[in-house]
């Protein structure tokens, strides 16, 4: 059971239960971005307001499960507000931490590579490299985000 | 005489050694996948150690064994299903898909034009779907739906209406997701007063109740030897043999033609026009024991069985959850197989299927390749669970104890 404890843990189950900055924002002027998991069924749209190289708003609709709701909430209030280049720095920081292989977790859990304090209640995420089937629900919200991104180049 | 004894199954049954997560492994994933019986496994295995070559053509001892080994595997599949015909009226194909492809391509091609009819149903699999989707590209068919009604079940009030211009009514005798049981005999009775042909998607009903293509009268039945305690890679194509002989090759190349010379070529008859290539031949032999030794159950038995089993795992689920568990799919036991599809107040199918993983517990989470059914009934995905024929009660007392686990950890 201390696997599935490592993957649900109870910022996880919060952040499912009572999702963050779920919503929509008109767009325009918001980016809307949608993302998919044809695996899971699972799907989430992205809404993005940029003013003045901030990330001044984000909302999140869609559905999909445990994994992939929470890490998109999580992510949500890890980046609302944030520089962009902060943004873009977080999204490279969280992708680093589901690519961290499971072997190379220190003992106590920790991935060697990534920072755990700079990312907050990110690490949370962090069991989800356990179960290899489960890191595209954790990444769909990020790719998503990513792409919104993109569209501002 | 038949003894049945689902613990018997069981033991004949090694897969069901494993112990997943530390529990031993609780299978309910069949209709996915069935688990093949230790004499599936050996008859390959014996197949490769002592006869195996090339079919046909072959003159030395073993390719002469090898194609009588293959060519009994289509006998008893013949026996099996009741052809009319015998062995000349079974197609050796890939899967069941596979052969939904074969019938679109090979006959759809040949015999329908623009504005024809194809009638499916919403509750079909993606594999007697998207094979018409892709004729009507290039045929301008039309593809039609039977709709499937709050009960579950195929709505066939309109069916007369909906039978106008249909050459081909082909649906699925069992749902993959629903469980629900479709009356094929009825079904034939209305495509032939129509003038149509009927074909049946029996991937989910082959291994879990008797086939009779003769007194289902029926024109093409389609399954897969992997979910009927075969093995991957083979699947099967029944259709009459006045239907066959008419119908034009499939895929080209060495064993499906009767002569090749600068000019062009002449199709073979019989099934190995459409079987082009060598064949999956250790499949086809793994198929054969897998026929055997589901005819050595008893249909009968493993159907008075399976519905046991059914019947009190809806009760158990109704009960048990104070309404948090839903069941997609009939909640009574007429015409109810034993494919239970779960929808759970609060969790994921993904998040249920991880949960019931850490016990040893296999149910298969997602739409099930059949999405327009998920769509018409509002759902992303269940958790789907799925008894075969060495399925036990325990099997259930397991499957309600894990999902309860599931229940209370996400509140
Ligand atoms: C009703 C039904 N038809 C067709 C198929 C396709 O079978 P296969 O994947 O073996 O081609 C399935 C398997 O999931 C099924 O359940």
């Amino acid at each position: 059971m201390s696997n599935l404890e490592d993957l649900y843990r109870e910022i996880i189950l919060d952040h499912y239960r009572s999702p963050r900055n779920r919503g929509e924002l008109a767009s325009p002027p918001a980016i809307r971005v949608e993302g998919f998991n044809p695996l899971c069924g699972d799907e989430l749209v992205v809404y993005l307001n940029v003013e003045d190289g901030t990330l001044s708003d984000i909302k999140i609709t869609g559905h999909g499960c445990s994994i992939s709701q929470s890490s998109s909430s999580l992510m949500s209030a890890a980046v609302k507000g944030k520089s962009l280049e902060q943004v873009r720095e977080i999204i490279g920081t969280f992708k680093q931490l589901m690519t961290v292989h499971e072997s190379t977790l220190a003992h106590d859990g920790e991935p060697a590579k990534v920072d755990l304090r700079a990312i907050g209640e990110l690490a949370a995420l962090q069991g989800v490299v356990k179960f290899p089937v489960r890191i595209k629900c954790a990444t769909l919200a990020w790719n998503t985000l990513s792409q919104g991104l993109d569209q501002l180049d | 005489m038949t003894s049945y004894d689902p613990r018997r199954v069981r033991s004949d049954t090694p897969l069901m050694n494993r112990v997943i997560n530390g529990h031993p492994i609780t299978y309910l994933d069949s209709a996915s996948s069935s688990l093949p019986p230790r004499a599936v496994i050996e008859a390959m295995s014996r197949y490769y150690e002592l006869r195996h070559a090339n079919v046909h053509r072959g003159v030395f001892q073993t390719a002469v064994e090898a194609t009588d080994a293959y060519e009994s595997a289509r006998e008893a599949i013949a026996n099996f299903i009741g052809a009319p015909g015998g062995s000349g009226e079974i197609v050796f194909t890939k899967n069941a898909t596979e052969s939904f492809n074969l019938i679109a391509k090979s006959w759809g091609r040949a015999n329908l034009t623009p504005g024809d009819v194809v009638l499916i149903t919403e509750m079909e699999h993606h594999a007697n779907i998207v094979p018409w989707f892709q004729l009507r590209e290039v045929n301008g068919i039309e593809v039609r739906f039977i709709p499937v009604g709050d009960d579950f079940r195929l709505d066939l009030s309109n069916i007369d209406e909906l039978m106008t211009g249909v050459k081909l009514l082909s649906v699925t005798s069992m749902s993959n997701v629903l469980g629900t049981i479709n009356p094929i005999k009825e079904l034939a009775e209305v495509a032939h007063r129509h003038g149509a042909l009927i074909a049946v998607d029996a991937a989910q009903s082959v291994a879990h109740s008797a086939t009779d293509v003769r007194d289902l009268d029926v024109d093409f039945v389609i399954f897969s030897g992997h979910k009927m305690l075969g093995p991957t890679g083979i699947g099967v194509l029944w259709t009459r043999e006045d239907i066959l002989a008419d119908m034009p090759p499939f895929l080209g190349g060495g064993g499906m033609i009767a002569d090749v010379r600068l000019d062009g070529y002449t199709p073979a008859s019989g099934p190995t026009r459409f079987e082009a290539g060598t064949p999956p031949i250790a499949e086809a032999v793994g198929l054969g024991a897998a026929v055997r030794y589901l005819e050595g159950l008893g249909m009968a038995d493993v159907v008075r069985h399976e519905r046991s089993l059914t019947e009190d795992a809806l009760t158990r689920l109704a009960d048990g959850f104070a309404g948090r568990v839903r069941v997609i799919g009939p909640h009574d036991m007429a015409a109810r197989g034993a494919v239970i599809s779960l929808d759970v107040d609060g969790v994921h199918p993904h998040d249920i299927a991880q949960v019931l993983d850490q016990f040893g517990v296999c149910v298969r989470p997602g739409h099930h390749c059949a999405k327009p059914l998920m769509r018409r009934f509002g759902l992303a995905a269940t958790a789907r669970a799925s008894f075969g024929p060495y399925s036990l009660h325990s099997d259930t007392d397991v499957l309600i104890e894990a999902l309860g686990h599931a229940v209370s950890m996400f509140g």
